[in-house]
This record gives C-alpha cells, structure tokens and sequence, in this order.
C-alpha cells in the first residue's frame, strides 16, 4: 500500500492551503474531500445554468495578502475586486450609504447626523487600533500561557509588546473590548439608531450572539479587521466566485505535487499505538500516512471520524461540548433583472455594493430572540451583495444573482426537524422582507438556493452549520481556540494535527489557520518552513 | 452686468467627451494634458482601475498628439524619424514606435497608424510638430497636419471591452488581431465613419475609438448604452498609470526625461537603456541617431530599465537602490513604483547600472506612518516579463472575458 507522508481530510480552503504549504516542502501530500467538488465553504457553483453562485461565503478580506503572493495565487487565477459600499436600510424608510469615498461617506453621515458623522473618525480610528493589534496574530501560532519554552514565552512577550504599545487607557479598553456587546461599544460613539445598526450588523454575522449579548462586539472586529490591498475593513469578491480562491490554492497545490481526491469522505482516522497512522474511507479504502490533519470542525473531527477509545479521556467531552451553534442561512437568488430598491439613488457607485437589510438594533434583537426561541426570524437581518453588478462572469450580460446572508436561523427548531417545507417557508420569509424594499422583486426570481443551518452541515460538513467551525468568544478564541492547551495546531494523538477554522485564528476565507497549521507540522517534522511571514507588520 | 468670461483664454480646453465625463467626475479631480482639462479620475481611482482589470473602462485619449502625415514621402520620412523599420507595415496596421535625436537620445514614443500608401498617422504624448518638421529635411512631398484637436479619440480597456464593441454594432471587431485597424459605419452613416485600433496602454485586451468630433457625443452615448451591463465606467490619468506600470509600459517624465527638454547633459535616456533595443532596428539604412546608437549597442548602455518585485508591500516610490543592505553602494533609482493589486507584489520600474544587475538589489524605501518618516531596506528581485500578461490580451478573437 501506498505510504503517503501526509493526508489532509477537507478540500476546504484551508485544508487546500495546508497541503499546498506541506507539498511546496516536498511532502507527499493527498488531501481527501468527501464531496465531488472542493472549497469547502468557499465554493462556486452553477446550480442554474449561466449562474454562478458563491453557495456559502460570499466576500473575502481576511484572505492573508502575504499568502495570495507567496502562492501565485494570481498565476492560478484568482482576482480579488475590492466593491463598492454597502446600503442600509432602516425600518424608518431612511438608508445609509457606506460610501466608498471618505468625503461621500462623510456628507452623507452628516445629513443623519453631524454628531454621528464626526465621531465616525474617532470610532474608524479605534477600530483600525484594534484590527492592526488583531492582524498581526493571524499567521502566528498563539502562544501556549502555561509553557515554559522559550518559543511559547518569545511569543508571549511578543503580544505582551503589541498590547503595551496601545498605551495604559487603550489596553484597558481593548480587554473591555473583548467582552462586552457590539451594541455597547457602539453607545459610546453613536446617536443616531440606523448609523448604531448599521455598524452593530458586522457583530452579529455568523454567531448565535445578539447585538446586546456581550462577546459581539469582538465578532464585529471580526469582519473589520481584514483589508484589501492595505484597505483595512474593505471587502472584495473573488472574481468568479469564493471558488476561485479555493481553486487557485489547488492549482498551487498540484503544482507543487500535491494530489487531490474528490468523492472521497472519510470514515475514520486509523489510530496505532496512540498515532495517527492514516484514514479509512466511506468507500472502504484505507490510505496510509506519517501525518493526518483535519480540515473538520473540532466537534466533527472528534466525535464523528474517531474511535472515542482512540482519544485520551476529556477531549470527547471537550470537543462534544465545544461551542458550534449554527445561527445563519443564505439565500442564492439568480435574477433576471438588477433589482432596484426604494429610497436608493440609481447609480452605479451604489448598484454595484451591498445591501444591508438592518432596520434597527431593536429590530435585530428581535430577530435574535426567535433564534433563542428555535424559530427563524422572522424579520430577519439580511445582508446581501449582488456579485454580478461587478463580475461579468457568474450571471449572463444583464441578468444577476444575489447572495443573503441571514440572521438569525437556528440548526435545531423548536416544532421538530427541518423539512424541505420548512427550509422553503424559510426562503419565502427572506425573499417576502427582500421585496417590502424592492417592489416587484420576486418577478425577478428565476432559481433559488435556500440553506438553513440543516443544509450547510450536510453540504459543507461545518457542524451545526456554524459559519466559524466554532463560535468567536474569548473561551474559544486565540490560545483557547479550540480547546486550552491545544492552539498549537498538534492534536491529543500523536501524528495528528488540525488545521481548519476551528483553530486559530477562526472562522473566515483567511487561509491562516492550514498555513499556521503547515508551519506547525513542517517544524515537527524538521523541515524548513514553507510559509511566510506575514506582510502587515510595518502598517 | 457683464457675463463675458474674463479668463476664457487661461481656461484649459475642454475634450469632444467633456460633457458626459464632467458628469461623471464626481470628486472634481481634473489635471490637465496638453491644454485639455483632463481627468486624474472620476470617483476612486482604485476602483477605476479594477474596472480595467475585471470589467471595462475608457479613457479619454483627445489631449494626446495627432498628425497626419501624407504624400510620396511620408513613408520614407518617418523611416527616417523613428528607429524602427515601418516600410514593411501593412495597411491598417499600427506600430509602436520611438525616435531619437542625432546623439541617439530618446525624444518621445508613439504609434504610426499606416491608413494608405501614403497616409500615416503618429501619435503621440507631447507635441512633436517642430520636431517632424525638422525630420522632414530633404524630402519635397511631405505634408503634417495636426489633427490634435480634429479627431475625438477614446479609449476602451478591459476584459469586457469587445463584448462591447460588439453589442455596439461592430461587426467582426474580434476578429481584429492586436494593432489591427478596422472601419465601420456609424450611426446609420455610410462608409467608413468609425476608426477601431486593437491597441491601448494597459496591457490588457483594448482597443481605441476614433471618430469625428461632431460623432463624439454620439459614440459615447452608444458606447455606454452598449457597455450597461458590462461594467462600463470611465477612468482617468490615476488609473492609466497603475495599469500601464503592471504592463510595464513607460512614462514620459517617470521613466524617460524628453531629450529635447533635457537641460543637463545625459539626463536623457537611450532607447537601449529603457529596455527598447528591440525597436531600433540597424538593417534599414540611416535614420536619426544611427551612428550613436551602434555605439550604445556596442558598448552597452550604462543604465538599464528594470522590473522589479520588492520585498514587503511598501511601494518604493523615489527610491535609491544598492548592490548591499547596508546601502553603501548606490546603483540605481526607482522611477514608477506600487502595490499591485491584482499581481499581490509590490512592482517598480527601476534605472540600474547595468554592471550591477547580476548581483544583488536593495531598495532603501521611505515611507510615512502618521507623519513620522519611516525607512525600511529591501530585496527587489528581477522579473524579465511584464507583471501582468493575460491571456486575453493576445487572443484573437479574445475569448469571452
Ligand atoms: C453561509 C456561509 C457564509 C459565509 N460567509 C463568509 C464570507 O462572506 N466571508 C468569509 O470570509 N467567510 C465566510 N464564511 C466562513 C468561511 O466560509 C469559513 O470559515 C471557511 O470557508 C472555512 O474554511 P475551512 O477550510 O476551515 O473549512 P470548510 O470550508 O468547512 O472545509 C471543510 C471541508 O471538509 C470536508 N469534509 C467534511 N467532512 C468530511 C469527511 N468526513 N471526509 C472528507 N471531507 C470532509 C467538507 O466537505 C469541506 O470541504 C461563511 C460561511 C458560511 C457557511
């Protein structure tokens, strides 16, 4: 049987990254994806013909530009277009235009509020201060507090500096900042209810958190803290689709020798003499390897693809335990018209951004309070883009397709399981909110894509269909990220690593957490390292 | 009171597209080119930039030079100007060209339209009237018009740009090879009232309109109804210079000083220096700047125009480069430099000592971080191709964006 030196299970982004990174190393790398297509949740696919939908992710900025360079990822295809700003729409009949253009976006601010659009500089300033402190973390390893090696103490008097570099009063603050509520933070800045909405909807985008819960102001950091082309807090599309990310990482990948294998689910991790030694597939195969990395969530990994009996006692628990709610849906939409929405100006600087179907912080907590009650929403919080109004290639000339995100939908509802019934009543629920501010929208509708919580973990495997492989609170974050004590990217066997979302830095198209995951692996196996450093430290 | 505009004669001319782009400048961010008010860009110049990239964009290219040049001996004349050999260009072509001084020194770059045995057309950035005149020494049957302001001219680039041109009306434009020129009737005109070259300065698939100014209005408005829903949008002078960069194209005053408007002695630039030797060709017999130039070949020129990709994602803008970190031996300096966003590599053109290319390169970059000067030492790495070569660009006919 063939001997490979490392199996990666997951086509998802960052499995892709990690094999990439092994294989440019020289390993003997294969990475096994039980569907028949790759990407994981960064995935394109045409489900109506002359549509390309980015089924689960939708806009990329956390994508680590040192990695896009460092791969030739541009060679392999990928072009990342920043767009242009979102437009919010409040319950009132008021919209917010988050401009592209600093000087739009202030003349605007000021016709809602001139207090509000003066304390947007200082509120923007803050942010930044955060999001650079953020930024530098992602393509390390955190550092493990309890250790005494001196790579564990380097790292930590490393973030020590970071933090003491804010100055006395914005440390405090930072830490404040880790627990308290998206809404909260935003008190401080803001009066005027739709501006506080508009920010505050960043906060709750994939987690089982309300805009008032403590812990959601870090999840809007979260959103902000990636870049494109240097431009903190901007957002881009991959031209093409997420897919073309994940593509362009698999080009590298196989250029490098790496072997991909599709419609090749595995069943279990082989355990020997408490190493990993290779996998089982659904189809009875069996694939042997010095190393095995999981591109799972830390739930899925540890309960569904191990033998219990394999594992040192208390991580079963701690991975059952593990905190993986779902809380969000998408909605795909191929149009055959570019919508047009009440109240917005019929321009292409605003045609060509999202829309963020807000309303008001009441009204998003609202939404929240369904999902406590395991119902959806039912005036959901939408945030939508319509990728066509900028890429030509995923909708034919004239026709569009719209991406919405929604919160709240639960994984779990309170009358029973989901049924396509329900899934669909739960389309009709967005799309019914959709046309209240853009009449005549369902004549446009020519094919749907619903997922709800159900759909997404039986499409892309993300328990739960929790969007992060695991919620973004500071128990589950940085060196907590997945479980204290293993942060490290090395698993409780030997052998066995993981290197999906479920591990620093979390959830989000970043391809940090396979590249850490390669460093990490590449550093056992005294190999030189393969990944680069990241390009952000002299910001 | 008295309406008459006191200023007229200081206000820069406005271009046959003014009054549509006017519109569409939202930020009121003009420069100007050659007299004209010409846009630095409309909205973002970012933005602008990736229409280009991902979509389509045009570029008003009125302000640049035009002259017609005619008669028995146009041909020979300007196979004597420029440094290339044009008496095998066949009709509706174009060619890009340079031309020289006697000391073999660059004056400008352009292009030479070839419309008929003995109708050319040169273009060009700066005003070139004196010196054709000039060139013309010795040949009788030569005429130059400067067609300048007698020609609407834009330009439309990007991967979307023939689905345009198609959707316009323009049957058959993608069977237009790169530097082809067609004709095509307009707007229910007979003959040929549209001129279409496959050329442009950004690398990418593009091509560029001519037309009659009275027609300018009318093409533009047919242009943008056509490109609606293939992401037309208008770019200016900003934009142009990130994508010409990426392409590795040069600038006048960015990678060449004109030679005629050089003061101190050398400052100026030979063809061989900027990577142009291809262009001078010796097997056609004499042309301005021969004999100098066989020279420079020989010998080899002192400095060479260099792509290079720079280490970190701080451009190196006006940048000294040296052979060692501790930046002690100075062998070069930068000329045009960024970030390139659909590369992820931070590009420059630089000047090196052609001595020094095999060895290594360090770029000493200064850069501000909230008003304090910050500087940082490179690696810069050779890069022998353009930063950015679709596919597209060459393809005929160009495959759908
Ligand atoms: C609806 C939705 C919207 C999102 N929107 C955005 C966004 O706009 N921007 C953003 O940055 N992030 C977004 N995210 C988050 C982001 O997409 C994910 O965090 C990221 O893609 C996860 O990548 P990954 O490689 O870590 O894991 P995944 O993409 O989850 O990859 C795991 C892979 O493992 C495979 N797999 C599962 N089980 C097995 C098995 N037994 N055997 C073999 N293979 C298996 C799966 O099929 C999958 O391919 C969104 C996520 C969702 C679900």
């Amino acid at each position: 049987m063939k001997q490979y030196d490392a199996i990666i299970i997951g086509a998802g982004h960052n499995g892709l990254t990690n094999a990439a990174y092994l294989a440019k190393a020289g390993l003997d790398v294969v990475v096994v994806e039980k569907n028949e297509y790759i990407g994981g949740a960064a995935v394109s696919r045409e489900l109506h013909s002359g549509f390309t939908y980015s089924s689960f992710s939708y806009v990329c900025s956390m994508m680590r530009q040192t990695i896009h360079r460092d791969l030739n990822l541009t060679r392999h295809g990928l072009l990342l277009v920043p767009y242009l700003g979102t437009v919010n729409f409040g319950d009132d009949g008021r919209t917010l235009v988050s401009y592209h253009s600093k000087e739009v976006a202030y003349n605007q601010l000021r016709r809602h509020s001139p207090h509000d659009a003066d304390s947007m500089f200082r509120f923007q300033t803050d942010l930044t201060r955060y999001a650079q402190l953020i930024r530098k973390t992602l393509l390390r390893t955190p550092p493990d507090p309890t250790s005494f090696r001196p790579r564990d103490i380097r790292e930590m008097l490393f973030l020590a500096k970071e933090f003491w570099a804010l100055g006395e009063k914005e440390l405090y603050e930072y830490i404040r900042f880790f627990t308290i509520s998206a809404a909260e933070f935003l008190d401080d800045y803001f009066e005027d209810d739709l501006i506080k909405a508009a920010m505050a909807s960043p906060g709750i985008i994939g987690t089982a958190l309300g805009v008032y819960s403590p812990g959601s102001a870090y999840i809007l950091l979260h959103h902000v803290m990636g870049d494109v082309d240097g431009n903190i807090g901007a957002w881009g599309l991959a031209r093409g689709g997420m897919g073309a990310i994940s593509n362009a990482i698999a080009g590298a990948c196989q250029e490098h020798g790496g072997e991909i294998r599709t419609n090749a689910g595995v069943k279990q991790i082989l355990v020997r003499d408490g190493k990993a030694v290779g996998v089982t597939l659904e189809n009875g195969d069996e694939l042997r390897a010095g190393i095995v990395v999981s591109n799972l969530d830390a739930k899925r990994t540890f309960t569904q693809i191990m033998d219990k009996n394999d594992l040192p006692p208390g991580i079963y628990d701690k991975a059952k335990n593990f905190k993986i709610r779902g809380s969000s849906g998408k909605v795909n939409i191929a149009l055959s018209g570019l919508p047009k929405f009440t109240g917005v100006p019929d321009n292409r600087y605003i045609d060509r951004g999202g829309q963020g179907f807000v309303g008001s912080l009441e009204t998003m907590e609202r939404a929240y309070d369904c999902w406590k009650h395991g119902r959806w929403s039912d005036n959901p919080f939408i945030e939508s883009v319509i990728p066509s109004a900028w890429d030509p290639t995923v909708a034919p000339p004239g026709k569009h397709w719209m991406s919405n995100f929604i919160q709240y939908c639960p994984s779990k509802l309170a009358d029973g399981p989901w049924t396509p019934e329900k899934r669909d009543r739960f389309g009709q629920t967005v799309i019914d909110k959709i046309e209240r501010y853009s009449p005549g929208f369902k004549d446009l509708i020519v094919h749907m894509e619903v997922l709800t919580p159900h759909e997404i973990e039986a499409g892309v495997g993300l328990t739960e269909g929790n969007i992060f492989q695991g919620e973004l609170t500071i128990d589950q974050l940085l060196f907590n990220r997945p479980f204290p004590g293993y942060a490290q990217y090395r698993m409780p066997i030997k052998n066995m690593y993981m290197c999906g979302s479920s591990t620093h830095p979390g959830g989000g198209v970043s391809c940090a957490c396979g590249a850490n995951a390669a460093r990490e692996i590449l550093r056992d196996l005294k190999l030189p390292n393969t990944v680069p450093k990241d390009d952000c430290y002299d910001e | 009171m008295n309406t008459e505009d006191r200023w007229a004669g200081e206000r820069l001319k406005e271009t046959h597209f003014h009054p549509r782009q006017a519109v569409l400048n939202l930020r009121d961010a003009w420069s100007s080119w050659n007299g004209y008010k010409f846009a630095d860009y409309y909205y973002d110049a970012e933005y602008e930039y990736f229409c280009v990239r991902n979509s389509c964009g045009t570029y008003d290219i009125c302000p640049m030079q035009k002259y017609d040049v005619s008669g028995p001996d146009a041909e020979a004349m300007l196979n004597r100007m420029v440094t290339r050999n044009i008496a095998n260009m066949m009709e509706n072509r174009v060619t890009y060209v340079c031309w020289c001084t006697d000391e073999g020194r660059l004056i400008d770059d352009g292009t030479i339209f070839k419309l008929g045995p003995e109708k050319f057309m040169l273009t060009c950035g700066s005003p070139c009237l004196g010196w054709l005149k000039k060139s013309a020494f010795g040949f009788d049957d030569v005429t130059f018009t400067d067609m300048s302001d007698g020609i609407a001219a834009l330009s439309i680039q990007g991967p979307t740009s023939c689905e345009v041109l198609k959707k316009l009306g323009l049957e058959g434009i993608e069977t237009a090879k790169p530097y082809d020129i067609m004709h095509f009737p307009f707007h229910g005109s007979s003959g040929d009232t549209l001129m279409v070259s496959r050329t442009g300065f950004t690398g990418d698939l593009g091509y560029e309109l001519w037309i009659a100014p009275e027609l300018a209005l009318d093409l533009w408005d047919a242009l943008y109804a056509s490109g609606e829903d293939y992401g037309i949008q208008p770019y200016g002078e900003a934009a142009t210079n990130m994508a010409r960069l990426e392409a590795g194209f040069i600038m006048p005053e960015m990678e060449f000083n004109e030679a005629l408007k050089t003061v101190h002695f050398q400052h100026d630039q030979t063809p061989f220096e900027l990577n142009l030797g291809w262009l001078v060709d010796f097997k056609k017999p004499h042309f301005n700047g021969r004999r100098a130039l066989l020279q420079e070949r020989d010998k080899g020129p002192e400095y060479t125009l260099t792509k290079l990709d720079i280490e970190g994602n701080k451009p190196a803008e006006k940048a000294y480069l040296y052979s060692n970190k501790r930046c002690t031996r100075k062998i070069g300096y930068i000329t045009s430099a960024m970030w390139s966003p659909v590369v992820k590599a931070n590009i420059a053109l630089a000047m090196i000592k052609t001595e020094y290319l095999q060895g290594d390169i360090w770029a000493e970059i200064y850069y501000e971080k909230e008003l304090r000067q910050t500087s940082k030492v490179a690696k810069c790495t050779i890069r022998k191709k353009p930063f950015w070569t679709p596919a597209r660009a060459r393809a005929t006919p160009p495959h759908a964006y």
